[in-house]
This record gives structure tokens, sequence and C-alpha cells, in this order.
């Protein structure tokens, strides 16, 4: 019988090998010492896509389907920049778009660019529902 | 002028008076969104699948009329191939399976993936309060039981942030959640809280709720953890006039997740009748909207329970009924429940306490989503349920139920060390950082402060000022770290970095996760699966011994060593004994029967008095009633009847007194029955010197066959058991551990002060 994924969890108890920053540090290496020498950066206090794909598998072994499916956008989105991530937000919201073709760019741009096809299937719902209910008129 | 009006029922102008009456109560009007559990409006359940599994009609609406949220549930929430059984099911039968013990949760989770709001809504309505709590109880996510505190004050003060977060952790909150007067002092804020929660045991969990795309910042930089700030509405109009769609609140959550930090909704009944778009539905089919919702966009957990609406909510008719129901859907759909309880509901202190009760017994992910830990009045999210000023009713009912509601008390100098070591630390970072200089009166005035009425610190510029060099200089939960490290605060510098340790992890994501000594906790490592009694959360020895630990608790010992304290002052009152007594011959003789432990180890009564002071009281009554006093201890009986009786058969009037140390006073006559005394003193922390005088001014004129006036002690309504009986029954077993059923009564020789003197 093979493994569970349930059974690395949690990944810093059970599977700490598994985890590593982005600048290559594992969890042994959060230590005091490491940030007081400059071994440790703000690049590091930053989470991976492969960990949120572990926890994806995790969440979906424990019946959550929904949360799993989140962690797996979530893990398209940390190759996305800060800015670029809150103007795609600020994009989304009522009347931002004034019409579904911006939406639909926006999710092309996500796949091509940052290669997030469930973050752009999101937007391109998000872009076809607008439009059936009228969410693009201006708010302000 | 006008006619007197028609004289009123006094007791009505009397409960005109108590802060009851400033809370409103709003009457039933479904037209206009007043409807708690059902509106003719809701729709009835329904699901209509196409041949192809597609979803045709849900909850009467076809899916070409299907709003945002219609849309967004029918897409991601329903799971098709559950809901053909799971609608078919009787509402009632589903109500009765969520509170069969015999019927695992994940089996009913199972089904919830395939019911619309309107039926989720249907099945919760059929349960009562009382099943509502049950089933909460054996559906909520994780094991053990948490709270959330709000750390906040009126000045945006860094340094009692610190002091106040490290209350909260020693306390025992899984989570703190600060916010700000003036939004630029985010990252004062989220600083300090952060330096503050390092104190002591540190790790947990901690938000600065503020607009998204800065508290995804303050987050990016390690100084917050989780955020709850991402609202949604049981209505398309509230929802876009909230400013967003499903699909934007989708991304923003999968935006946290992807910088590692764990999020949950936030809704709650009221919401949208207080935005004005209710669409004439009941509260309770918009909530589960939100939630069906919720699932759906894959959040972990939510925040519901009415929070801001939830006043209005408890206006209404089975108001906080619905409060439950609509937390019993969040937990049946899988998610963590942080249950509201925070906010200030009522102005009856009746109402809060019975408001929080289910939710102790029941346990919750979290019990409040933001127990108010600092005072109301510096709750920058509005007074919660319970706030500071109530923070040890809390604590002693948490005893009373033996149900763990998260916290357990901290002694006072337990606290003040926790307050000084996040204060200077706080001060420490601040000075390392070049971000402030404190002086040493701020620091003091903090520690002991118990709210920023009280505090002598920063400027609310000054305090801008560090928040907005913070934000420029890009500083990060590392520099913390550092500064801690630097100034000597080791501890605290490795609490800070374990959590940042965590965040890489990604642990604390998955759902009801928390903190506790370091180690992740959720609801996949520590599930619920309560099926009955013993089965489910317990407090073990240590956690109980802890949570009933509360302050001002009274023992045998406690009350000896007081005793031992009072030594009878010089010049007081004597007595001692001078050999058997015998019957007395005067008819006008009155004799007081004192207790076995009446001035040998008990020497004042619960009103406080020496006991010889009173006994002088009786004494001098009896002369004035023209009657001659004799003192008799009496060691074969301790019972107050039983003094007195035994008492007035040696008096030689047939008139005795019976008095115990702890000051029950009784007047009784030879040929009586035991119980049927001429008058009693029973409540005898209510008792004067003045009326123990006039007690024995009657039993004097009682020899000369006069009917006095009896003497009536009031009683104004105090809780006098509460106050006083562990301490009667402690003082009343030293009493009858001293009586010798062969002893026989002492003659005792008196001496009051003036005739000692």
């Amino acid at each position: 019988m093979s493994r569970s994924p349930l059974d690395l969890y949690p990944l810093s108890e059970k599977a700490s090998a598994l985890v590593r920053t982005p600048g290559g540090l594992g969890l042994e290496d959060f230590t005091v010492d490491a940030a007081l020498e400059g071994r440790i950066g703000p690049q590091d206090l930053a989470i991976t896509p492969e960990v949120l794909r572990l926890q994806a598998d995790i969440a979906r072994a424990a019946g959550r389907d929904t949360l799993a499916a989140n962690f797996e956008r979530a893990a398209e989105l940390t190759a996305v920049p800060q800015e670029m991530l809150l103007d795609t937000y600020e994009l989304l919201r009522p009347g931002r778009a004034g019409a579904a073709a911006e939406l639909r760019a926006r999710a092309q741009l996500m796949r091509a660019r940052f290669n997030a096809p469930l973050i752009a299937a999101l937007i391109e719902e998000a872009a076809e529902i607008g439009e059936k209910r009228g969410l693009f008129t201006k708010r302000f | 002028m006008a006619a007197d009006p028609t004289p009123r029922w006094k007791r009505v102008e009397e409960w005109d008076l108590r802060p009851l009456r400033l809370d409103s109560f709003s009457e039933e009007n479904p037209e206009h969104g007043f409807a708690v559990f059902h509106s003719p409006w809701d729709p009835a359940p329904g699901l209509v699948l196409g041949s192809g599994g597609e979803i045709v009609e849900m909850d009467g609406r076809k899916a070409a009329d299907f709003d945002i949220l219609d849309a967004f549930i029918a897409a991601h929430h329903l799971d098709v191939a559950v809901a053909p059984e799971a609608m078919a099911l009787d509402s009632t039968l589903v109500a009765r399976m969520l509170v069969d013990v015999n019927v695992p949760r994940e089996e009913l989770e199972r089904l919830a993936r395939g019911m619309t709001p309107a039926k989720l809504a249907e099945v919760v309505g059929r349960l009562s309060m009382l099943e509502a709590t049950f089933a909460y109880s054996k559906m909520r996510q994780r094991h053990s039981p948490g709270n959330q505190a709000h750390v906040t004050n009126a000045k945006d003060d860094p340094l009692q942030l610190a002091a106040d977060s490290a209350i909260a952790v020693g306390l025992g909150f899984d989570e703190i959640e600060t916010t700000m007067r003036v939004a630029g002092n985010a990252w004062a804020n989220a600083l300090a809280c952060t330096v503050g929660a390092a104190a002591g045991r540190g790790s947990t969990l901690f938000q600065c709720s503020i607009e998204e795309a800065e508290e995804l910042k303050i987050g990016l930089a390690g100084l917050a953890t989780y955020a709850e700030t991402v609202s949604v509405y049981g209505s398309e109009r509230s929802f876009v006039d909230g400013d967003d769609t499903p699909w934007s609140k989708t991304f923003l959550t999968a935006a946290y997740a992807s910088r590692g930090i764990k999020a949950r909704c936030t809704s709650g009944a009221g919401s949208e009748l207080l935005m004005g778009f209710h669409e004439k539905c009941s509260v309770l089919y918009l909530e589960a909207r939100c939630l069906c919702l919720q699932r759906g966009m894959g959040v972990q957990g939510t925040q519901n329970g009415g929070v801001d609406g939830a006043p209005l909510t408890a206006s209404m008719p089975g108001g906080v009924r619905e409060l439950m129901a609509e937390n019993l859907i969040a937990v049946w759909l899988g998610l963590e429940c942080a249950s509201g309880n925070d906010t200030r509901t009522s102005e009856s202190e009746v109402r809060i306490g019975a408001k929080i009760t289910p939710y102790l017994l029941a346990g919750s992910d979290l019990i409040t989503s933001g127990f108010g830990s600092i005072r109301a009045y510096d709750n920058s999210f509005n007074p919660s349920l319970f706030n500071a000023e109530e923070m040890e009713d809390y604590l002693v009912l948490q005893r009373d139920f033996q149900a763990d509601g998260g916290l357990a008390p901290v002694g006072e100098s337990a606290a003040l060390a926790l307050r000084r070591q996040a204060v200077t630390a706080l001060a420490d970072v601040l000075e390392e950082l070049g971000l402030a200089d404190t002086e040493a009166g701020m620091i003091e005035s903090v520690i002991h402060a118990s709210g920023s009425n009280e505090t002598e610190t920063f400027s609310p510029l000054r305090t801008l000022q560090i928040s907005q060099d913070i934000a420029a200089r890009g500083l990060t939960a590392l520099d913390v770290v550092r500064a801690l490290a630097r100034r000597g605060h080791r501890d605290m510098a490795g609490n800070v970095m374990a959590m940042l340790r965590q965040r890489v992890s990604g642990d604390y994501l998955q759902t009801s996760a928390i903190l506790r000594d370091g180690r992740v906790v959720s609801a996949v490592n520590d599930p619920n699966r309560y099926s009955g009694p013993g089965t489910g959360y317990q407090m073990d020895e240590d956690r109980w011994a802890r949570v009933k630990a509360v302050r001002g608790t009274i023992s045998r010992n406690h009350i000896l060593a007081g005793e031992g304290n009072h030594q009878a002052p010089a010049g007081a009152a004597q007595f001692y004994p001078i050999g058997e007594a015998g019957p007395g011959r005067d008819p006008h003789e009155v004799v007081i029967g004192i207790s076995p432990a009446f001035g040998e180890r008990l020497h004042r009564t619960t009103a406080g008095h020496a006991v010889t002071d009173v006994l002088d009281a009786l004494t001098k009554g009896i002369l004035e009633g023209g009657a001659l006093p004799r003192v008799v201890r009496i060691r074969h009986t301790a019972d107050t009847s039983f003094l007195g009786l035994t008492a007035a058969r040696l008096a030689g009037s047939g008139f005795g007194i019976g008095i115990q140390a702890k000051g029950t006073a009784i007047i009784h006559q030879k040929d009586r029955l035991p119980h049927m005394n001429l008058e009693l003193f029973s409540n005898a922390p209510l008792v004067s010197l003045d009326q123990y005088r006039a007690m024995g001014r009657n039993a004097g004129r009682m020899t000369w066959g006069e009917l006095p006036e009896p003497i009536i002690v009031t009683n104004d309504g105090q809780a006098l058991g509460a106050r006083f009986h562990p301490r009667v029954a402690l003082l009343y077993a030293i009493e009858t551990e001293m009586t010798d059923p062969a002893a026989t009564p002492e003659e005792m020789f008196f001496a009051s002060a003036e005739r000692n003197a």
C-alpha cells in the first residue's frame, strides 16, 4: 500500500526534507544565528509552489477537494509578482474592467507569462459571468 | 396641567432602569428582511440535473437566471455525484443524523457537498438550540477548542500593543488580531504585536486587519500570519456593493495562500440587511449561500455567527438560535469556524453570559472571533461580547462548566513579568532599528496600565512616524529577529524565528490550524472524532489544574491561617472556663450557650465582628432587658437550635441564647421543640452588634412574660450563599470537629471590656 499524503503532515515535523525555501534553505536553517549572520534573507520567508502542491495533496487526501484546488491556484500565484497580483485582484473587482475582454486578456497573460492555467480559467469564468450579469459598469 | 397619568406598577418602572432596556428588540417582517429562519420569499430546496449531470435548476431558479452567487455555488460547491442522494433525503431525517452520535462527521460532510443553500438552511432549521449546539460540538473540525483575541488600543500605542499581546498569548489565545484607529499605523501595530506575542511561550497566529493590499504586504514582510478580512455576502447586490465578486475573493484567497498566509472568510447574518440588499430572504438562507460559496472558494475556514450583524440578528425573535444554526452549517461544510461572539450583542450581562454559554459547552475552533482582551474602550473593532472587564467572569465560567474555553488564568506577578518582557523588548527593538527612543517612564506607565487612558507614551504623530519608517525602509520580521537577539532577547528572537519557519512549511494553511508550543495543530492531525460519551475533547489533568486555578479560591488552611492572625486586642473582653455548669435558679436568668470553637479556634463572625464584641453586645442587651446573663460553653453540639435549647434548659428563666462562632444566633425556650425557636439570626453576615444587643434585650424581656417586637435583619438581595457559603462550610466543619458527645456544659467567666479594664 502506498503512503497517503496524510502521513506527511505536518510537513515541518514528518517530512521536513521536502521543504525548501526559494533561496534553497531547509527548515533546519531557520535559526537565530542564521538570521544574525545574514544567511537567511527576505526571499526565504516565501512559500514555494512545491510545498503548496504537497499541501494540496494533503488537503485532498483529507477529503477537502476545494481547499486543495485553492492551494493549487496559490502555487501558480507564487510566481506572480506583488504588483501584478494586486493589479489582477483589482481588475476582478466589480466595474474595474470595462469589458470582459480585459479580463480575458489578463487570463491569457497569466497562462502565457506565469504558466498559471488554473488562475486563467478562474478569470475567464469571471469574465463570462460578468458579461451575463452586467458587472462591467463603472462604479466610480 | 395634564391630568395625572394612570399610576404605573412600580415593578415596571424598576425594569425600565435595567441595562436590558437599552437593547432594541425588533419584530419579524420578512418583506423588509426581518426574518430569521424562514421567509415566505426563501426558495424551497431543489435541484434539477440535466442528462449530462449539468445543473439545470437550483433552489427554484433556472440556470439561465443564476445570479453571481448561484453560478459560483453551482460551479464550485455542489458535487453532482452526491447531490441526487443528498437532496432526496428528508430534511428531518438529516437533522436527526446531525445529532446522532452513530453517524460520523465525515458522512454528514459528504452529504453537505451535495446540498443546496436552501436545503442546508431547512435542515438546521429543524434543530432546537440545544440540538444545534450538540450538533455543533460533534461537527466542529478540530478536536481541541481554541480562542482568538482582539489586541488594540485607542492610541495605537505600540508599547501597549506589545504588553497586551504578551498577555493574550499568556492567557492562551491561539490567534491575536489587531487593527488601527489610524490606517497609517498598521506597520507599527504589526511590529509591536509580533514582538509582544513572542514573549513567554510565544507562538500564536497573528493578523493585522487592514485593506487587502496592505495586509498582503505586511504578511509578506513576515509581520502577520493570517487574514480574516475576506468578506462575502449572501446577495448579489450586497456583494457588488461590498466591492467584490466571488471570483475576486477566490483570487484573493489564493493570493494569501501563495504568500504563506492563512486566510478565512467573514460572513454573518444581518450583513445583507444592514447593506440594504436582503432580497426579502431570511438571514439564515442568505448565510447558507455565503457558506456554500466559501466552501466553493476553497478557503479553509470562516468567521461567522453574525459578527458585525450579530446585534441586529439578536434583536429578532430566535436570533441567537439562528447564530448557532449558521455556525453549524459552517462546520458541517467542513470549514474552520471562528464562531462570532466578537460583538457586544446586549447591554444586559445576563444576555452576554447566556450568549457565550452554548459555545463554551460545545467548544469551537475559535470560540470567539475576537475576545476583547483589552478594555472595551480600547477595542478598535468596537467592544466585543466579552472584554478585559469580564475576563475573570469568563475564566470562572470555564471552571463552572469544566469546559475549556481556550484560556487559563495568569497570576498578577506572572502577568506583570510578561508585560515587562514585552515592553522592554519592543523598546529595545525600536531603538536597535533606529525607529524611536523610549523613555523609562513610558515603559513603567504602560506595564502597569489597564488601558490607554492611563498611559504616558508616544505621541500620535511619533507612532505614525514609526509606522511609516518601518514601511519605507522595508523592514521585515528578520530585522526584528536580529534586533531582539542583539539586545539579549534570545528566546523571543527564537519564537519569532519559529513562526517564520512554520510559514515556509505551509502547515498552518490547512483547516483549523493553530500553533501550540511551536507545533501545528489542525483538523488534519487533530480531527474532531466525537462519537458520544467517553469520546471527544476532554481536558487532561494538567490543563484542568490550570483552567480551574482562578484568583481568590479558599480552603480550610486559608481560614485557619486567617483566624490565627486574629489575636484579641489588649483590654478586650475575656472569657475562660470556671467549672461545670449547673441549672440556674434566678427566674430572670438568661444563659448564652456558646459553640465549641467560639473564641477558641474561631474569633470572628462572618460579618467580621470579634466574637468577644458579640458576646459583650448580647450580655449588655440582656441586662437592659432586666435580666441576668450567664455564659456557658457547650461542647456536645455545634447546632444553633441545640445550643439554644441546651442554654434555655440551664437558665433559671427557661430562656437561652445559642450562638455559633460564625455569628448565627437564636433565642430558645426550654419546653419548645428543637426547631421551634423564638428568634433566629440566620444571615449572620448581615447582623450588626446593635442587633445582637437588641436580641439580648428581647430575651431579657421574655423573662418578664413580655412578647417583644422581633428583630428584623433586613436582606437587600445579596447572594449571601455565593459570598459566604464556602467559608461557612469550612468554619462549621471546624466547630463540628471540636464537638464531644460526652462533654457537659462549662460555666464561663466573662469579663466585658469595661469590667476587664
